[in-house]
């Protein structure tokens, strides 16, 4: 167990490059790796929501899978109450993925179609070994035992994926990967879940890694925020302080992009022009300085690569100018 | 001013697959689009928004889908639901254009951007292969594309999905319609690239003076890009307002509960709003109003007799099918 | 046609058409049949396949002659039907009913053990490719490519060649083993995009292991593409068997098979098309019977196949 106030979390310097394929039958030259995920660091203690935001392609998804050691990294660490997940084995990883689980985002998908709700929440229990009762699981995630019968082609988006959230919480985890949960659903809809997520970690002490692209879900469930642009963290800080005052341009950006539902909302909207370069060819020196609307930017921000570094105790952002920000 | 395109009682129902029953999609939906204005249709999935947009070019698939005898879509006072095939195929892409959500499915990918931009001039203007090709580039240089002169030759696969959905608008625009309709045009996109998208329907739409259907799920597209708004729930439309109207006075407990809903960047961290259940099956809405086993103040004349749409006190046009209007009184939450 | 053939055909005929019913009965209350006949063509498939299985169990009783005999070379060759020869008589004067009855027997039999052996084979390879990718599929993949390249019959020919008295057991294993690349092809394809479905990688995050995986999750989700291959690798098979008849190592005469019926017949072809006619048409009845069953179990096995 950890000490309250320790992490539980801690991923130190993650990377993750999609080999680029060989062309000649496998004997040529590999084309450029995707850089996927490219050296991420963060932390998260017990109990708390490290909100993780970004559009397609900045490899937000790929942090989360990778953590689970769904799929393996390239390099870097994660540890996991001070276990190195990348350095288990078999055995022992069977044993750590009951503490670690995922919800996903697409609710179509994330359930086999030829198993019943209750085929679904019982086989995590047979893994295991465990004695859990399906229908305790259902009303846990406010569905009627009934459902226990169905096939997810007859459940409404919203009720697969509380099934989904059902699945995750069988093996009776410590930590929660929210794979944009709540992106597919319908705005009523995604308030239930949204509301259900938050019930659960305070019943479950549960921790959540909560992915997702969107900042105004993100702001209802975060405790902390990291903002990732083309495989790196590009601003990371309390929730609070991030939404009040971003350091980073891009950030910035993705604040106004939000259509807000208010017509009277008369706030400046920045446009960025352009679209986020392919992670096999990132632009040197700052990743996002070719769709930077900042005004300083500079021949500095097109050669020099701009660290994560602090810039109130807390608030990291990886911007030369950070200090003075849009 | 006169109305560009009516729709009344529209009614389409599909019969679903093993004759078990007819789904009613659309159900009985009226409403106006003025030249020059957009006019915004928000819904959730299942609404029949969408549908209600494929109708008003007959693009439901038929069978299982029909609109139903006794629907009315006017478009410059002539009924399209009456025209011949070939007359129809004169207004689609022409006078009524449309885009869509997936911009990556609604491209043909065995031909070039120019070549698709190009056809609905072909076929329209009867403009030869070489002067549609002129024009196409002219059309990526309007919606924004960088370098249209090479551009023109690139297939759907070399563009971004932002790329995509600008030449959908190219595409739709070739030929100056005077309706778009815009079927969920930035769904799929990131959030700044839908920005870029929200912003270049809003020139457009200024510099060419169409009128625009905006068919949406998000209140937030809604409220800052519509002039007007029509909300639907269950097949019908539950209320119409001016866009500053409906999000300043909600009158229908369902555009409240969804605007209520929509996690806000400007709130503090806080539970959200959320209605409950879900929405019935097209094939069996619950009698009275739609949307009572779902409302917090339903009482017993919501259960036994679905309202029409009366007119609030907020301003004129603004209607709601709602019995709370002519009840203020109970819009008390009884829980 | 003796009085008891008849009675017995007319019970085979009956027999089956009770199966079909007394199951079709059964769909009223069990929802997994109800999908297994949500077509028309199943019921007459399945029919059908009993009716033949039936045949074949009770073939001394519907015979009226021995398969084997020639019952007059001189007098009584190529023989149109009648009352007595009821699909007339083969080149050798044996009667193509009994023969065609007989055949039953050995033909369903290669079908089945043939294609049995080539859909296990196939869905094991194309489930490991898939599912392991990296050089495992390199490796499978590759070897599949030269199994599609080599010609089969000349596979057949050289084992024939090489192995001297090869029991026919062997050969329609043989047959069976050169049968499934194809079917590796489309399972590695439908395994490729399933395991990148997030129930799979459910599955995965919640500790299952590779075989549970791929037993409990991949592989009834690739169950449609595996079953109509089955259904189709039968008629496959049955063909190939006329084939290797045809080249005089299918099955050794004077014993009966469709296909070397079919081979047998050729020769008369114009003046005597029934001796070639009614095996064939039984080959295709029973390729279209399997996949009219097939069908059926796919949406058996789907439950998203509303009844």
């Amino acid at each position: 167990m950890t000490a309250p106030g320790s992490l539980l979390v801690e991923v130190r310097d993650l990377v993750k490059h999609y080999p680029g394929e060989r062309s000649w039958f496998g004997l040529g030259a590999p084309r450029a790796a995707v850089r996927a995920v490219d050296g991420v660091s963060f932390t998260i203690a017990p109990g708390r929501t490290l909100g993780l935001v970004g559009e397609s392609g900045s490899g937000k998804t790929t942090v989360g899978r990778t953590m689970l050691r769904l799929q393996e990294p390239t390099s870097g660490k994660v540890l996991f109450e001070g276990n190195d997940v990348f350095g288990l084995d078999a055995a022992r990883l069977r044993a750590l993925r009951r503490k670690m689980q995922i919800v996903f985002q697409d609710p179509y998908s994330s359930l086999n179609p030829r198993m019943t709700v209750e085929e679904t929440l019982r086989e995590p229990l047979e893994i295991h070994r465990l004695n859990g009762a399906v229908s305790a699981l259902l009303d846990e995630v406010g569905l009627d035992a009934a459902f226990a019968k169905r096939y997810p082609h007859e459940l409404s988006g919203g009720q697969r994926q509380r099934v989904g959230i059902a699945r995750a919480l069988s093996v009776e985890p410590r930590f929660i990967v929210c794979d944009e949960p709540v992106s597919a659903l319908d705005v009523s809809v995604q308030a239930q879940v949204l509301n259900l997520l938050a019930d659960l970690q305070a019943k479950r002490r549960l921790t959540y890694l909560f992915i997702a692209h969107d900042l105004a879900v993100v702001r209802h469930i975060a405790d902390d925020v990291a903002v990732m642009y083309l495989g790196k963290i590009v601003e990371h800080a309390p929730a609070a302080e991030i939404y009040a005052q971003p350091r980073h341009p891009y950030t910035t950006a993705l604040l106004s992009a939000v259509p807000e539902p208010n017509p009277r909302a008369s706030k400046q909207r920045i446009v960025l022009t352009g679209d986020m370069p392919s992670p096999a060819h990132p632009p040197p020196g700052c990743p996002f300085h070719p769709r930077c609307p900042h005004p300083k930017k500079s021949e500095r921000c097109r050669t020099e690569p701009p660290p994560l570094r602090p810039i109130t105790p807390g608030h990291l952002a990886a911007c030369h100018y950070a200090e003075e920000p849009m | 001013m006169s109305v560009l395109l009516r729709v009344r009682d529209l009614k389409t129902y599909f019969v679903t697959e093993h004759g078990k029953g007819t789904a009613r999609a659309v159900d009985d939906v009226s409403f106006d689009l003025y030249p020059g204005e957009t006019l915004g249709i928000v819904g959730e999935s299942g609404c029949g928004k969408t549908v209600t947009s494929l109708s008003i070019l007959r693009l439901v698939p038929e069978p299982p889908g029909h609109i139903l005898p006794g629907s009315l879509i006017e478009f410059e006072g002539r009924n399209l639901l009456a025209l011949s095939a070939p007359e129809l195929r004169a207004v689609r892409g022409n006078q009524i254009a449309m885009i869509f959500q997936e911009p990556m499915t609604s491209l043909n990918p065995v031909f070039t951007v120019g070549d698709q931009i190009a056809e609905a001039a072909i076929i329209h203007q009867h403009l030869s292969r070489r002067a549609a090709r002129v024009r196409a580039i002219e059309m990526l240089r309007l919606v924004g594309i960088p370098d249209p002169d090479e551009r023109v030759d690139d297939y759907p696969h070399q563009l971004s999905g932002g790329m995509r959905q600008r030449v959908m608008i190219a595409m739709a625009l070739i030929c100056h319609p005077k309706v778009l309709i815009a079927d969920e045009p930035t769904t799929a996109l990131d959030v700044t690239i839908q920005a870029q998208i929200l912003e270049l329907l809003d020139r457009l739409q200024h510099e060419l003076g169409m009128a625009v259907l905006l068919i949406t799920h998000d209140l937030g597209v809604v409220a800052g890009h519509a002039d007007r708004v029509v909300v639907m729930y269950a097949g019908r439309v539950v209320e119409t307002a001016t866009t500053e109207a409906l999000f300043e006075h909600p009158t229908h407990p369902y555009t409240e509960g969804l605007l209520a809903a929509v996690p806000r960047i400007d709130a503090p961290r806080a539970r959200l709003h959320a209605i409950p259940g879900q929405v019935p099956a097209a094939t069996a809405w619950p009698p009275g109003c739609r949307f009572h086993p779902r409302c917090p103040y339903a009482w017993e004349k919501c259960v036994a007799q679905e309202p029409p749409l009366l007119e609030t006190r907020n301003e004129a046009g603004h209607t709601a099918r709602c019995w709370l209007v002519t009840e203020p009184e109970r819009r008390a939450p009884k829980r | 046609m003796t009085l008891g053939n008849w009675f017995a055909l007319l019970v085979a005929l009956v027999v089956a058409a009770e199966v079909v019913r007394a199951l079709r009965h059964r769909a009223l209350r069990q929802e997994r049949w109800r999908r297994f006949f949500r077509l028309r063509t199943t019921s007459w498939g399945l029919g059908i396949l009993t009716f033949l299985v039936l045949v074949a169990l009770a073939a001394p009783l519907l015979a009226p002659f021995d398969p084997n005999r020639q019952l007059d070379i001189v007098h009584l060759t190529n023989r149109p039907p009648s009352w007595t020869f009821l699909l007339g008589t083969d080149p050798l004067s044996r009667d193509v009913w009994s023969r065609l009855v007989y055949g039953t027997r050995v033909s369903l039999g290669i079908g089945a053990l043939g294609a049995l052996v080539a859909v296990a084979l196939g869905t094991l390879v194309g489930a490991l490719a898939g599912y392991y990718r990296r050089w495992i599929d390199a490796v499978l993949m590759r070897g599949v490519d030269v199994g599609l390249a080599l010609p089969r019959i000349f596979v057949l020919l050289m084992a024939v060649a090489l192995w001297d008295g090869l029991p026919f057991a062997a050969l329609v294993v043989a047959i069976g083993l050169t049968s499934w690349f194809g079917t590796s092809r489309l399972v590695r394809a439908e395994v490729l995009s399933l395991r990148q479905r997030d129930f799979v990688v459910a599955a995965r995050a919640l500790g299952a292991g590779s075989s549970r995986v791929i037993v409990r999750h991949v592989l009834p989700n690739a169950a449609a593409p595996i079953i109509v291959s089955a259904a189709l690798g039968v008629g496959n098979v049955l063909l190939l068997e006329a084939a290797l008849s045809f080249l005089g190592i299918g099955v050794p005469p004077p014993d009966a098979s469709w296909g070397n019926m079919i081979a047998d017949g050729m020769p008369s072809i114009y003046t005597a098309p029934w001796s070639t006619f009614f095996p064939g048409l039984a080959i295709s009845l029973v390729v279209m019977s399997l996949n009219g069953a097939a069908d059926g179990v796919r949406d058996a096995l789907d439950p998203r196949e509303a009844p």
